[in-house]
């Protein structure tokens, strides 16, 4: 099974924000980049990416795996685009500058590149955010904050069982799949797809049908423990708000109006050098 | 004074059922007492909890004849969180139980849901992670803890609300000995120091009179049979009569002949008065004899020179060396932990070993997939569930054949044949969810039998069983490994399952092979006992305070004439 | 089914987004085109809308896929996971009528019904909402997207109509009567 991403425990100023910070800037921050095509915005915001994956001391080691996967299917996705719509660029920049033909109907223009680039960039200007976050805020606070940006405890009490049965789930899927390994079943590639969707089955439904006897469990063992009693309650890990915090979510507000103004002040969202 | 748990002519059905769980109950219990609730599974005894804490009729839903007053208030009224200021639950299921994502938050989950301040918060929970011993603890995840660390961060959680009722369901069903003797050693200090009413469901019964219980309560079919101090209760025959397994000591006096009084104290090993029976326990010592064992000389496993880490540095197992005889029943023990179940993984091809090599008959497998492997070595895993993919009973036996390509005739046949073994075949067109517990555990051996393996490796085979359903699985096991020839090997912490049906035990504490002996060896080692977390067993300490010379071989006499008057 | 959002919803919701995101890797794959392939995570999210209501399986679908993703690729693909929501919440909308708790998901006639619904809720979500959000957020080329759509609405039509529905079926049986059942020789 592959490596997740987990949080660990350093002493940053990023790390000392608090979670409802980091997550207000992590979703405003994604926003800005999904709606931007403007390439002066993606690359200022990409910078300020790289700056704070510095100063949150992230290592190579924590991320290195997760990384190579995303790079590995940008790229992926790069060569898609182009296979299936090689004149996408010119489509949106207007202009057809041919750089070389390749074969059949491909013609390589700076067009499509350039936006192809930005494809690129938009995903560069995100991901080190999402990765910071992650490896950057307590698990324990998530639910906290999420409560704290207005949504239901319930709500963010279900995110923190997520996060607190994904290590059981885990390993009952290992022991699980070893065991029905053992008597023969395999998720080989050489089997047909209604094989393998067999395979499948007998791993997964044992899974899912011993966690739906615990869904009873837990339930039962919260409601003996008053959740849900009252219309609000306290955490133990929320984090209170500090001057650090207030100063970063003002920021990247600011920050995001200022990108969005710049990205929309000429009526499209797309940045473009050939005109 | 005046009881804080009381039943009058209380009677319980649930919804789903026709006939009631509970008749007729009438038990009171008063306010600082420790009493102890023994019974079968099925026996009405967990429903009983969930009348006092409210979970029935609230959550499981039922019709309540008669009344029930727990510190004058009625729990159907109450509901659930009306009864969570009285009574604090301590549930069996230490994984479910455990909600917060440390052990922190966890004790901090109801004064959360009370809306107490954080600062206030702090205090509290370090407060009562003391009183548990887990202060060090506080920020671990519950995957770094153990099964008794995770059950005592539970009772913190229940604990830090004031409640006067500290009630356990089955508290012992996932601990090995040694970590079970600490909890029931640790619930006695909290009642004394707080002087809470508790109430223990268990039926380990050895196990919970380690310290004073006040009274026992065993109930059967729904009834209260018997309500009576330990030391009357252990004279008598009801324990027998409902299937709960009497202390050891107490069987091995009854077997001597004694005939045991309440006078004599004999609740525990330690303070019984022995003075009227020590005689006769002798005596029979004298005329039990062993016969001679035929010895298993071909090798179906060998392991030689095994080592294992995960990561590497960190070794898991280390220089593991052991042979397991054709036709065996052996078990494995040690703590949680120790590498059992990485042994296991090993030795199916799960995970591979550093160094080392693996023999099956004479053959070395370290080459063979896990599949190849599966064809030989069958693993039958803890939780039935777990294995269970097929909706029929059929199906599910077959299906290690049917992905094996073998004919459907001769699936048919082999089935067939595999059902009639495991006393399945009545059954083989019913759905797998008809099934009980024991039943199920049977149809999963079954769908790893069927594939003709030399060995059998099961993971615990009887955890959190009954008396009854204990009984029934390990005889099934002796028959199949008796009349099939099949080698048995067993992962477990079940001191009375090594004792009672194994020769051989091999214990493994902190990836070392500690022991490979008789269990009446390791369980008469206090180095053993203690390292390997399991515990002396109490016929030692009869054999010791009657005098007897040989603790040891009177354990083992009384094995033998155990297995010969079963 | 009750409607309101009790404690068993929200464990239901914690515990279903857990197994979500385990199976997030578990997959096989059917070409090289990015983001397609037979996701076993697809069955878990029908089976508890199925089971649980629209708001489980809106959540599940949501709060798994964001999480999953963001674990496991670093990265949150917004356009995919709102699709993900709409199908848990579609399925989830007639839970009521398959009954599977209950013993209900037994017969020819609601399985087909129960197909019917995944079916149009994998177009609605995949040839319909996920491509035009491509479009919309990233400004992806339309032909890439709609084959991407279309492959994942294919994979998923698949696990849904052959996993989720024998789910729903075996977790059926588990609470449908036993009574009938006789022992035979």
């Amino acid at each position: 099974m592959a490596r997740l991403l987990t949080y660990s425990d350093k002493d940053t100023w990023i790390h000392r924000l608090s979670g409802v910070t980091k997550l207000l800037f992590f979703l405003l921050w994604s926003v800005a980049g999904m709606l931007t095509y403007d390439t002066r915005v993606l690359l200022t915001m990409l910078v300020i990416s790289l700056i704070m994956y510095k100063l949150s001391k992230t290592e190579w080691r924590q991320v290195g795996t997760v990384f190579k996967f995303i790079l590995f299917f940008l790229c992926l996705n790069l060569l898609t685009i182009f296979a299936i719509s090689p004149y996408q660029g010119t489509e949106i920049y207007g202009t057809k500058t041919e750089i070389v033909h390749l074969f059949w109907h491909y013609t390589l223009t700076r067009e499509q590149l350039f936006y192809e680039f930005n494809i690129m960039l938009k995903y560069f200007t995100v991901i080190p955010v999402v990765l910071i976050f992650i490896v950057t805020t307590n698990p324990s606070e998530f639910a906290a904050s999420l409560n704290r940006i207005g949504i239901s405890y319930r709500a963010g009490y279900a995110v923190a069982i997520a996060l607190r049965y994904v290590p059981d789930v885990q390993s009952d899927f290992t022991k699980i799949r070893h065991a029905q390994e053992a008597r023969g079943i395999e998720m080989s590639s050489k089997a047909s797809l209604y094989k393998r969707l067999k395979s499948m089955a007998a791993i997964i439904f044992p899974l899912i049908f011993s966690s739906m006897d615990r869904i009873d469990v837990v339930g039962n063992a919260m409601e003996l423990r008053g959740f849900g009693k009252n219309k609000k309650r306290t955490w133990y890990s929320g984090k209170a708000l500090t001057m650090n915090d207030y100063l970063v979510m003002a920021f990247v507000v600011i920050f995001c109006i200022g990108a969005m103004a710049v990205t929309f002040h000429d009526g499209s969202r797309f940045y473009n050098p050939f005109v | 004074m005046k009881p804080i748990i009381e039943f009058k002519d209380y009677t319980f059905k649930y919804r789903s059922q026709t006939e009631p769980t509970l008749r007729d109950i009438n038990l009171s219990i008063y306010p600082g007492e420790k009493v102890l609730i023994v019974g079968p599974s099925g026996s009405g005894k967990s429903t009983l909890a969930h009348c006092i804490n409210g979970l029935a009729p609230a959550s499981f839903r039922g019709d309540v004849q008669g009344t029930l007053r727990v510190k004058d208030t009625d729990p159907a009224e109450a509901g659930i969180f009306g009864m969570s200021k009285i009574v604090g639950t301590v549930l069996q299921d230490t994984d479910g139980q455990f909600i917060g994502l440390t052990v922190a938050e966890d004790i901090a989950f109801a004064l959360e849901n009370d809306c107490v301040e954080q600062g206030e918060m702090f205090d509290r929970v370090k407060k009562v992670a003391d009183v548990v011993d887990v202060r060090k603890l506080l920020d671990h995840a519950p995957t770094e803890l153990s099964g008794g660390q995770k059950q005592r961060v539970s009772m913190a959680g229940v604990m830090v609300d004031d409640v006067d009722i500290l009630l356990f369901d089955e508290p012992l069903a996932n601990l090995d000995p040694a970590t079970g003797k600490r909890a029931i050693d640790l619930i006695d200090q909290i009642r004394k120091n707080r002087n809470a009413t508790v109430v223990i469901i268990e039926h380990r019964l050895e196990d919970v009179l380690y310290r004073e219980v006040d009274r026992i309560i065993v109930i059967g079919e729904g009834r209260v049979v018997a309500d009576a101090s330990p030391d009357e209760l252990l004279c008598g025959d009801v324990l027998g009569q409902e299937g709960i397994r009497e202390p050891l000591y107490i069987t091995a006096l009854k077997h001597a002949g004694c005939t045991i009084t309440p006078q004599t104290h004999p609740a525990h090993i330690d303070t019984i008065d022995l003075k009227p029976y020590k005689e006769q326990v002798k005596a029979w010592f004298e005329t039990v004899k062993l016969s001679e064992k035929t010895p298993l000389p071909e090798t179906a496993l060998e392991i030689l020179d095994l080592d294992f880490a995960y990561i590497s540095g960190k070794p898991v197992l280390r220089d593991i060396r052991m042979k397991v005889a054709k036709g065996e029943m052996l078990a494995i023990v040690g703590k949680n932990g120790a590498g059992k179940s990485t042994l296991s993984n090993l030795i199916c091809g799960f995970v591979n070993p550093d160094n080392g090599e693996i023999r099956l008959n004479d053959e070395n497998i370290g080459g063979l997939s896990i599949k190849e492997r599966g064809e030989r070595i069958g693993l039958v895993m803890q939780n039935p569930n777990q294995m269970i993919s097929k909706p029929m009973i059929y199906d599910e036996v077959a299906l290690g054949l049917r992905v094996r390509g073998v004919p459907e005739e001769e699936v048919q046949e082999r089935v067939y044949r595999t059902l009639k073994i495991c006393g399945l075949y009545p059954f083989r067109n019913w759905p797998v969810s008809a099934l009980s517990f024991g039943q199920k555990k049977r149809v999963t051996i079954a769908s790893i039998l069927v594939m003709d393996p030399d060995i059998l490796i099961l993971d615990e085979p009887t955890a959190g069983q009954d008396y009854r359903h204990y009984t029934e699985i390990m005889e099934f096991l002796k028959k199949i490994n008796e009349e099939q020839g099949i080698t048995i090997i067993m992962i477990t912490h079940d001191m009375h399952l090594m004792l009672e049906y194994t020769d051989r035990s091999v214990v493994i504490a902190d990836g070392k092979l500690l022991a490979d002996d008789t269990p009446a060896r390791v369980l008469t080692d206090d180095n053993i006992a203690e390292r390997a977390y399991l515990k002396k067993t109490s016929l030692y300490d009869l054999a010791v305070r009657c005098g007897i010379e040989d603790p040891s071989a009177f354990v083992e006499r009384f094995i033998y004439y155990e297995r010969q008057v079963r | 089914m009750k409607t309101k959002f009790g404690i068993k919803e929200v464990v239901a919701i914690g515990i279903g987004t857990a197994l979500f995101i385990v199976l997030t890797n578990v997959q096989v794959p059917f070409g090289i085109i990015p983001n397609t392939a037979l996701q076993s995570r697809v069955a878990v999210l029908t089976f508890f809308a199925a089971v649980f209501g629209p708001v489980v399986g809106g959540a599940i679908g949501l709060i798994g896929h964001a999480l999953g993703d963001a674990l496991f690729y670093g990265g949150i693909w917004w356009s995919w996971v709102f699709p993900d929501a709409v199908f848990g919440i579609l399925v989830g909308l007639f839970a009521k009528k398959y009954a599977v708790k209950d013993g209900g998901f037994t017969t020819a006639k609601i399985m087909i019904f129960f197909n019917v619904v995944q079916v149009i809720a994998n177009a609605i979500a995949w040839i319909g909402l996920a491509p035009v959000l491509d479009i919309l957020i990233y400004a992806e080329p339309a032909e890439k997207v709609f084959i991407q759509g279309a492959l994942a609405f294919v994979g998923n039509i698949v696990v849904a109509g052959v996993l989720g529905t024998l789910l729903a079926y075996t977790y059926s049986k588990v609470g449908g009567k036993s009574s009938s059942l006789k022992k035979e020789d």
